[in-house]
C-alpha cells in the first residue's frame, strides 16, 4: 500500500462505545466463517452420505445424533438465525434506513434475543421428536 | 477554476490511485453477494419447510425426497447459491486480514478450488439420488 502517512486519518476513531451493534457486527462476520466451513462440511456429508448407500448414511446418523453431532447442531443452527437475522438487518441499512440510535440498537438487540428463540424452538421440537 | 490544484502534485494519476482498489469489481461483488444472500434465504425457507415436513430423516425417507423433481431441482439451486455466497463472504474476510500479496493470492485462489470442489461434491450427491433409480436396500 502506498498510503502516505503524514495525511490525517479519520479524527473519530478513538472515540467509540461498547455496544449490541458492535457486537452483531462482529458476530455476522463469525457466523458467517462457521457457517461456510462446518456448516457447508456438514451439508456436504449428509449429502454424500445419502447419496453413497445405507451404511454410510447409518455412520452419519450415529454421528449426527451422538451428544457431540447435537451440540455442534445447537451451533450451526444458532450461527444461522444469528447470520440470517442480522442479514436482514444488513438489508435494511443497505437502503439507508435504521441508522437512528435507539432504533440501530433495538434491532441488533433483537436479533441476538430472535436467533437464541429460534434455536430454542428448533431444537424443543427435534429433541421432542427424536423422544418418541 | 480550482482546477490549478491538481496540478500541485509531482505525482501521476496513476500513482495517486494505487492502493485505493478496483473501480470495476466491488459494486458487482457488493451487489452478487446481496443477490446470493436474498436466494439462500429464500432457498433455505424452502428447505426447512420441507425437512420439518418429512416423517423423518431415515435413509429411505431422505432418498425417496430427492428422487422428486421439486426437491431436487430446489436442492440444486441451494448448493449453488450458498457455495456462491459463501465463497464471496470469505474472500471479503480474506482481503480484510491477509494483506501481504502472495499469501492472499494463494488464500482466495485456495478458497476458489475449496468452494468450487465442495460444490461439486454435493450437486454429485443430488443427481445420484435424483437420477440414480431409488434407494439401495
Ligand atoms: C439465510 C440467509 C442469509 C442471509 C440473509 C445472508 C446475508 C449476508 C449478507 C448481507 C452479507 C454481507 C455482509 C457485509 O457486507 O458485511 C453476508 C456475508 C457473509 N455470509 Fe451470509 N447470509 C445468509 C446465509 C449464509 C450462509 C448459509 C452462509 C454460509 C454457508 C453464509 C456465509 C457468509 C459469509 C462467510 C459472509 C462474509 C462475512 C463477512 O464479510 O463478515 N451466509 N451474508
Amino acid at each position: 500500500m502506498n498510503r502516505n502517512p503524514s495525511r490525517p486519518l479519520s479524527p473519530h476513531l478513538s472515540i467509540w462505545r461498547w455496544g449490541p451493534h458492535m457486537l452483531v457486527s462482529i458476530l455476522h462476520r463469525v457466523t458467517g466463517v462457521g457457517l461456510a466451513t462446518l456448516g457447508a462440511v456438514a451439508l456436504i456429508w449428509w449429502l454424500m452420505a445419502a447419496a453413497s448407500g445405507p451404511d454410510s448414511y447409518a455412520t452419519f446418523l450415529h454421528w449426527a445424533t451422538g451428544w457431540f453431532g447435537i451440540l455442534v447442531g445447537i451451533g450451526l443452527s444458532w450461527a444461522f438465525f444469528q447470520h440470517m437475522l442480522s442479514g436482514l438487518r444488513h438489508f435494511v441499512m443497505d437502503i439507508g434506513a435504521g441508522y437512528e440510535l435507539s432504533r440501530n440498537k433495538f434491532w441488533a438487540n433483537m436479533t441476538l434475543v430472535g436467533s437464541v428463540l429460534l434455536t430454542a424452538l428448533l431444537w424443543a421440537w427435534i429433541l421432542w421428536g427424536m423422544r418418541g | 477554476m480550482e482546477t490549478m490544484e491538481t496540478m500541485e502534485t509531482m505525482e501521476t494519476p496513476l500513482a495517486q490511485v494505487r492502493g485505493l482498489g478496483s473501480a470495476r469489481e466491488g459494486a458487482h461483488h457488493w451487489w452478487t453477494e446481496r443477490l446470493t444472500s436474498v436466494s439462500t434465504l429464500l432457498l433455505f425457507i424452502w428447505f426447512a419447510v420441507s425437512l420439518l415436513r418429512l416423517p423423518g430423516l431415515d435413509y429411505r425417507t431422505v432418498n425417496e425426497w430427492l428422487q422428486g423433481p421439486l426437491a431436487a431441482v430446489p436442492m440444486l439451486l441451494l448448493i449453488v447459491s450458498t457455495f456462491w455466497h459463501l465463497k464471496l463472504g470469505m474472500q471479503v474476510v480474506i482481503e480484510d486480514y491477509v494483506h501481504e500479496e502472495g499469501s492472499k493470492f494463494l488464500s482466495i485462489l485456495l478458497l476458489n478450488f475449496a468452494t468450487v470442489a465442495g460444490a461439486a461434491f454435493a450437486l454429485f450427491a443430488v443427481l445420484k439420488i435424483a437420477l440414480g433409480g431409488g434407494p439401495h436396500a
